[in-house]
């Protein structure tokens, strides 16, 4: 509601500073008409001065939003390759602030010192080889540098190498749910396509294939510390993009075929809620949560349980009604803790022969689901 | 290369045989000037749609599922229950704004504007190589504007798969339910509105090719036609690609064929698709997405860089390094689209190649950025509302287009690429750049369109505001998407993670909002000022080109007598061997006289 009244307030003063160059018109009534809406001498002095004003309130503004926005932008990268990334960007920002504070000076100081006057002529001053030239080559020597830094990071990221030692999980997509598979001990994803679907077998895999034997699905994904880790990506519906912020990590799910993207987690999640810049983030959001909160409860609804931070991993392609709650919470573990979360998952197989001998009995299918985790853990020993 | 000036008294002197029935005059006009005006007023009512819309997401952004009444008054019991915003309208809204901003508004509102003002008056031309076909062309996009409008009033509600229609999710309606008959509407819409598009483009080329007056070789153009010119040829080239993504797509929905699709599985049952990929249609769409940008940004530089030379009373500083920077980035547009698809599935190596290629289009926008700032320097500014709106489109250009270094590089948009540091980027770069164009364009040929003047202080207001709350509702979204928050989102309010953006969320809102409200200066500036402005003299820019040797009063064939001839190029502002700081084209060269361009 007090929205609707600033934005009927900001009607109304629009109609008064019409109704003030209204005034300021028919003041004018009766002097010469036919150019009196071309700039003279006063507006382009007005208007000179005003644009140098601009240039100050650019700076300003740059300058304010980097001071109170300036702790938003994602922080510490969480992988590997995050480090080259953020490196690389860091660069990008240094000449882009550069260049735009060069740029935008120019501009608009020309704008407020040329600013026109009667019986003046202007330079003409229509060509100059070497300027351009000179505007051609530097972008283009700079630019050199940066394509070349930036196709190096990428083929880094980008290509994995087939004897790299990683972990191959499948991360499935569906509106609006993310799955993960694991490959189990052999490392291998079990053949899958979204026509073997069928009741437990959410993921359509194929569990005749002998590699889908040992492949475990789960809902909240945990990966080690400093292990690459190969996903594997499938929709089965729509697109979706599989983006997570903190790893620099991004990538399509697409119905149809089976997209890749690799990297090597180098904070655990309570190394990184440990970051200084983490505390610091998640006390001001639980901040702002109680004091929302405390609205919420007052107008008798339940107030908001306070954060703590986790590793996400977001749809970030638009997919349906509900793109905007499609997420996954990933633990980023030590490689101990990492053996001891694995240790009691079931099985994917185990998991559907289980639904079909004993449907209904619920105590029976835990009963079992204990054996398997430990049999399961067994073969880890081995 | 002139062209030879034909027997235009003879054209002439058929054009005034035939009377101007109402109809024919106001409604099926073959007259360049009125079909201009009619692309314009569409556009404008267009755009009153489009950014109306904006308003409307932006404000359930900033105050997310909240009540507004203006919600339910305008979006109705069915999409805004009780005042709030269903999530899948949200989506919808989303779609239709871009949608309508990049085609109907940046499109044919400003290029069909323009161009078919400006071509045959700026090369001295009775009319359009075509007038029957450009006529055609502006019914085509009217009646492509009113199946895109009627798609709104759908029971599903209108096509929600984002502007970039994506499939599968704008090809299963049980995906989301804009997929339904409001998707097969933007389709025949859009199909609609490309062969509009390819009929004027046609037009322009061949108009331009073929009908310049005598004396007017190819490097004495103003740079508003050069862009013209380029943008219809690469229109010619691209959209034809994405009718066929259209067509193709139409097939998949309703004929059952996997040209995008494949295994599929929805609403619990698997579909027969089989052997498609969805990332065919992406590098169709983006193969015309992607010059569709420039198609929008080059008449504004063409706009902009002859008001800029105008009102500095300067010759536009480098016109042969603009006119080849016009050309390879007209080039490089066809060959950059990837860079929209670096995390598409598509092999990483291409990634690399289209990197290349994208970054190397900084080039000659640097050219042509630091052309138009050297025009500036030792000018005489006449610091009119177009000429601040043509030195704003130069700021945004330049900050817009200064995060493309980013966004182009693979390896740096795998975590901004759709995150709300996209959204910053594109507005700024094509969309706020290209509307400041479009409004520098309109307040310099106002008087041309309708021989009156707009009101210049009206004008500074729109401008000054517009200019602050740009970058009011720009800036701060750099920030935001760099802490990771994903476009297309109805709300955030599911990440705890992005509650510390909401303020700037509220900022963003709040600049939008008054930025918008401003838009309604213009409007009345705009639509007042056609029957009530100050009355306009020829020439009252004081500017070099033809089009300003017209009448004040439009008339068939555009020149009562002759056609003039051309004896100089466009800029010759402040040319130390005049007296006058302007030397009309059409002024013979003096004996002696030093030449610049031929």
């Amino acid at each position: 509601m007090t929205s609707l009244l600033v934005i009927i307030v900001l009607v109304l003063l629009a109609v008064a500073l019409w109704q003030l160059t209204k005034i300021f018109d028919l003041t004018q009534v009766g002097s010469s008409s036919d150019s009196s809406q071309v700039a003279n001498d006063k507006d382009n002095n007005i208007q000179g001065y005003l644009m140098f004003g601009f240039l100050a309130f650019l700076y300003v503004f740059t300058i304010y939003g980097l001071l109170t926005w300036g702790n938003l932008p994602l922080h510490t990268p969480a992988s590997e390759h995050g480090t080259e990334v953020d490196r690389l960007m860091n660069i990008t920002w240094v000449l882009i602030f550069t260049v735009q504070a060069i740029t935008q000076a120019l501009l608009h100081y020309f704008a407020f010192k040329y600013k026109g006057k009667k019986d003046q002529k202007a330079l003409y001053f229509a060509d100059n080889n070497k300027l351009e030239a000179l505007w051609s080559i530097i972008p283009a020597v700079t630019l050199a540098g940066l394509i070349l830094y930036g196709l190096y990071a990428w083929t880094n990221i980008m290509f994995i190498d087939e004897d790299e030692d990683t972990i191959v999980i499948e991360l499935y997509a569906q509106q609006f749910k993310w799955t993960a598979r694991l490959a189990g001990e052999d490392n291998v994803l079990g053949k899958a396509n979204v026509r073997y679907i069928e009741g437990v077998n959410t993921l359509g895999v194929d569990l005749s294939d002998k590699n889908a034997q040992d492949d475990i699905v789960v809902t909240e994904l945990h990966i080690p510390k400093g292990k690459k880790v190969q996903f594997k990506l499938r929709s089965q519906d729509v697109l979706h993009s599989a983006y997570m912020p903190h790893f620099r990590a991004q990538m399509n799910c697409v119905p149809g075929m089976v997209t890749e993207f690799a990297f090597t987690p180098t904070y655990t999640t309570s190394e990184y809620r440990e970051l200084p810049y983490m505390i610091e983030k998640v006390a001001h959001i639980n901040e702002l949560r109680a004091k929302k909160s405390v609205e919420l409860i007052a107008k008798g609804q339940s107030g908001l349980d306070p954060y703590t931070f986790d590793y996400l991993l977001l749809c970030n392609k638009i997919c349906g009604a509900s793109h905007y709650n499609m997420q996954m919470k990933i633990v980023v573990d030590t490689p101990e803790d990492y053996k001891k979360w694995l240790a009691d998952k079931t099985t994917l197989v185990n998991e559907v022969k289980a639904s079909l001998e004993k449907p209904a009995d619920d105590a029976s299918g835990e009963a079992q689901g204990d054996s398997v985790a430990t049999a399961s853990k067994e073969v880890a020993i081995k | 290369m002139s062209a030879e000036g034909h027997d235009h008294a003879h054209d002439h002197e058929h054009e005034h045989h035939h009377k101007d029935t109402f109809i024919t005059k106001y409604i099926f006009s073959i007259d360049h000037k009125m079909i201009a005006k009619q692309y314009l007023i569409t556009g404008i009512i267009m755009g009153v749609i489009g950014i109306s819309m904006s308003l409307l997401f932006r404000m359930q952004l900033a105050w997310p599922e909240e009540s507004f009444k203006i919600f339910n008054v305008l979006l109705g019991d069915k999409f805004a229950p009780e005042g709030v915003m269903a999530n899948d309208v949200y989506l919808a809204l989303v779609t239709i704004h871009g949608t309508i901003m990049v085609f109907f508004v940046l499109t044919a509102g400003l290029s069909g504007t323009f161009s078919n003002l400006l071509i045959p008056l700026q090369i001295g031309a009775r009319d359009m190589a075509s007038g029957f076909m450009n006529m055609i062309s502006y019914w085509l996009f009217f009646l492509s504007a009113v199946v895109m409008l009627s798609s709104l009033f759908v029971e599903a509600g209108p096509a929600s798969a984002g502007w970039t229609i994506y499939p599968p999710l704008s090809a299963l309606p049980q995906a989301i339910p804009g997929s339904g008959a409001g998707m097969t509407l933007w389709l025949v819409s859009m199909a609609l509105f490309i062969a509009s598009s390819l009929m004027g483009s046609l037009n322009y080329i061949v108009t331009v090719i073929n009908l310049r007056t005598k004396g007017m070789s190819m490097t004495r153009l103003p740079l508003t036609i050069w862009t013209f010119f380029v943008t219809a040829v690469i229109g010619v080239i691209s959209f034809p690609v994405l009718l066929s993504a259209a067509l193709l797509l139409i097939f998949d929905r309703s004929f059952g064929t996997s040209f995008f699709l494949s295994d599929i599985y929805i609403a619990g049952e698997v579909l027969h698709y089989q052997g498609g990929s969805p990332v065919l249609f992406e590098h169709l769409f983006w193969f015309l997405g992607h010059p569709e940008v420039y198609i929008v940004i080059l008449p504004a530089m063409g706009l902009v860089s002859e008001i800029m030379a105008t009102n500095s009373r300067k010759p536009i500083f480098g016109y042969r390094a603009m006119i080849m920077s016009v050309l390879a980035i007209a080039f490089l547009s066809t060959i950059v689209w990837g860079h929209h698809m670096f995390i598409s599935g598509m092999n990483p190596f291409l990634g690399s190649v289209f990197t290349f290629t994208t970054l190397l289009i900084a080039i000659p926008s640097a050219v042509k950025a630091f052309n138009w700032i050297t025009t500036l320097w030792k000018g005489n500014l006449q610091l009119n509302p177009a000429m601040l709106f043509s030195i704003g489109m130069v700021s945004t250009f330049i900050t817009g287009g200064l995060t493309g270094i980013i966004l182009g590089d693979s390896t740096l948009d795998i975590n901004v690429h759709d995150t709300y540091f996209v959204i910053a980027h594109f507005h700024l770069v094509m969309g706020i750049s290209a509307l400041y164009g479009m409004f520098a364009g309109i307040y310099h040929w106002f008087p041309k369109m309708y021989g009156r003047m707009l009101n210049k202080n009206l004008g500074y207001i729109h401008f000054w505001v517009t200019a602050v709350c740009a970058y009011g509702v720009f800036f701060p979204m750099h920030f935001i998407g760099l802490a990771g928050l994903p476009r297309r989102y109805y709300t955030n309010t599911n990440f705890p993670l992005f509650d510390d953006l909401q303020n700037v969320n509220v900022l963003i809102t709040t600049f939008a909002l008054v930025g918008g409200a401003f838009q309604l200066v213009f409007l009345y500036n705009f639509f007042s000022s056609i029957f009530y402005g100050k009355k306009a003299v020829q020439n009252p820019w004081r500017s070099t080109t033809l089009e300003w040797t017209t009448p004040v009063e439009h008339i068939h064939g555009n020149w009562p007598g002759e056609i003039p001839e051309v004896h100089r190029w466009a800029y010759d502002y402040s040319n130390p061997e005049h007296e006058e700081d302007f030397v009309p084209q059409t002024v013979p060269m003096k004996p002696g006289e030093s030449v610049l361009h031929h």
